[in-house]
């Protein structure tokens, strides 16, 4: 079976977000891009399913900008076997996304899609479930173990008290969780390969979807500063402030 | 506006972060709650004394019992057409349901929200919490998640909403539930506990946070949390991690042990009340936002105020 990986361009995770002055946003001028984590560990499950012997094909998509190739070409480095940018300087909302990847799903018939389970700059956690909604497949959300087994997929789920497994009917939807795997690095003879990998380039309108957003922006803001409070000098005088407080057994 | 809120519930009780959503919603409009699962009568009839509470609509079917969003999204997206909004608590459950609804409604649903600024606008964290957004909806109908730390709680009790049997929806064929392996704890819930007692990397192992950690929660009656490195370490399971990826707490005290700070973990429990920080590294970045500051050798640290506190 197919597999698709929908993969994002968002700013490095190791790069402190900066707010611009005008409030319209976070700054994205000449900071470092990458992968989205997620993603990352989206495109690493996809190639182990494929080297299990699973997956046939993988597919990596990006909806972006031109420079959302180079996410492209990480992903095809690690092991994707093609590419699809869907090109737009626009900002692209989830449900605009899911409708762009539901439309790609209808022309490719892929077994799996695995997404990462919230891009780190929107925070939304919501675009694996739409596009499980539009295509009515089943979900199996904040992955940590993926195992296809014949005509469904058994996903066990972090959960807020501890691990869940669901079992989901192909095709299905898979949104990935931090520990569900650790991504490789390409290698440099992959990184030169990628580089005659086919990647195709597309435009939301070849797909019939509007991306114009439904949630408006009005400001973009610090967050409230917490400033330091004291340091203690030894144990008994952080016992005597706690229980000054309140706070004892 | 009339509001439709989901019952995050254990089949027995109703959870904590249904409390703060029913805060959030009632900044709408008026408050009718769902309650899904099968043999929920008692959590339908504890829902409806919630305060403001005008109606309870009950979803008892065998297919609702595991919240697979399968089936309980076209539940939802039915009751949507008498209700304006849907307001979820942002629990693992309320995320992996209110996506769907809001996709089979098209409408772009608006995440964990902070505050209720108008009818449609909101302000949510993006960046995990290093930015503020304040957005506005142009959908008819609105899907909100609700960081429960953001809001008050409603007062459990007092109120007389009626409760209505729903008989829409079944099991959609199309996913099962196989198992679970829900931790059980005689202690607070980390998203509701006062006190929070958390260890990191620094700990080493397990055996130390259970030797150094434990002790100090069990004394304090506190709940036990952890940072990703202490959680990827396997010093303890996932579900105990604190951060931007794992719970977001805000308890009274926040104890962060051998915690260095990082912007992930922060994110998590940067709106504790009081922040109390025991780390050897006095660079270490949890110093510049704790309240109470120990630099100290953990291991002879929280042994000795585990006894004299």
């Amino acid at each position: 079976m197919k597999i698709l990986v929908p993969v994002k361009r968002v700013l490095d995770y190791n790069v402190k977000p900066r707010v611009k002055a005008d409030g319209t946003g976070v700054d994205l001028a000449n900071v470092k891009m990458s992968m989205n984590p997620f993603d990352e560990i989206g495109v690493e499950e996809a190639i182990r399913l494929k080297e299990k012997g699973v997956a046939t094909e993988i597919i990596a998509v990006s909806v972006g900008p031109a420079k959302a190739q180079e996410t492209l070409r990480t992903a095809l480095a690690m092991g994707a076997d093609r590419a699809i940018l869907v090109q737009t300087d626009d900002e692209v909302e989830p449900l605009a996304l899911a409708k762009i990847f539901k439309a790609i799903a209808d022309a490719e018939q892929p077994g799996l899609v695995i997404l990462g389970k919230q891009a780190i700059d929107g925070d939304n956690n919501q675009t694996g479930q739409m596009l499980a909604a539009l295509t009515g497949w089943a979900q199996g959300t904040f992955a940590s173990a993926v195992n296809v087994e014949g005509d469904h997929v058994s996903v066990t789920r972090e959960v807020d008290g501890g691990l869940e497994t669901v079992k989901l009917k192909l095709p299905a939807i898979v949104t990935t969780d931090l520990r569900l795997n650790e991504p490789r690095y390409a290698s440099l003879p992959n990184i030169m390969k990628a580089k005659s990998k086919p990647l195709d380039t597309k435009s939301p309108a070849d797909y019939g979807v509007d991306t114009a957003p439904r949630v408006k922006t009005v400001k973009v803001s610090e967050p409230p500063v917490r400033s330091a409070g004291v340091k203690v000098a030894d144990v008994d005088e952080l016992v005597a402030k706690l229980k000054a407080m309140g706070v004892h057994s | 506006m009339k509001t439709l809120v989901w019952v995050e519930h254990d089949g027995s009780s109703v959870k904590d972060a249904t409390l703060a959503a029913v805060t959030a919603a009632s900044k709408l409009g008026e408050v009718h709650l769902l309650v899904a699962g099968e043999g929920v009568d008692g959590v339908a009839k504890a829902a409806a004394e919630i305060a403001g509470v005008q109606k309870v609509h009950v979803a008892d079917n065998a297919a609702f019992a595991h919240n697979l969003p399968e089936n309980v999204a076209p539940l939802v997206a039915e009751l949507m057409a008498n209700h304006d909004a849907f307001v979820v608590p942002a629990t693992t459950t309320g995320k992996n349901i209110a996506p769907r609804v809001a996709a089979l409604l098209d409408v772009m649903q608006i995440s964990e929200v902070l505050s209720v600024e108008g009818p449609k606008t909101f302000t949510r964290p993006i960046y995990a919490g290093n930015a503020i957004a304040t957005v506005e909806s142009s959908d008819a109908k609105l899907v909100v998640t609700v960081r429960g730390t953001a809001f008050e709680k409603a007062a459990a009790t007092g109120g007389s909403g009626t409760v209505e049997a729903v008989s829409a929806g079944g099991d959609a064929g199309l996913s099962s539930f196989v198992g679970a392996e829900i931790a059980k704890q005689d202690r607070p819930e980390l998203t509701s506990a006062k006190i929070i007692v958390s260890g990191g990397r620094a700990l080493g192992s397990s055996e130390k946070y259970q030797e150094v950690i434990v002790p100090l929660a069990d004394k304090l009656g506190a709940a036990l949390g952890a940072s990703r490195a202490a959680v990827d370490a396997g010093y303890v399971p996932n579900d105990y991690q604190v951060g931007q990826t794992g719970k977001i707490v805000a308890p009274e005290v926040y104890f962060a042990i051998g915690i260095s700070g990082a912007i992930q973990h922060l994110a998590g429990m940067k709106d504790s009340k009081t922040i109390v920080a025991i780390n050897k590294d006095e660079d270490a970045p949890i110093f510049q936002i704790a309240d109470l500051g120990l630099v100290a050798d953990l291991f002879n640290a929280v042994p000795e105020l585990t006894g004299k506190i």
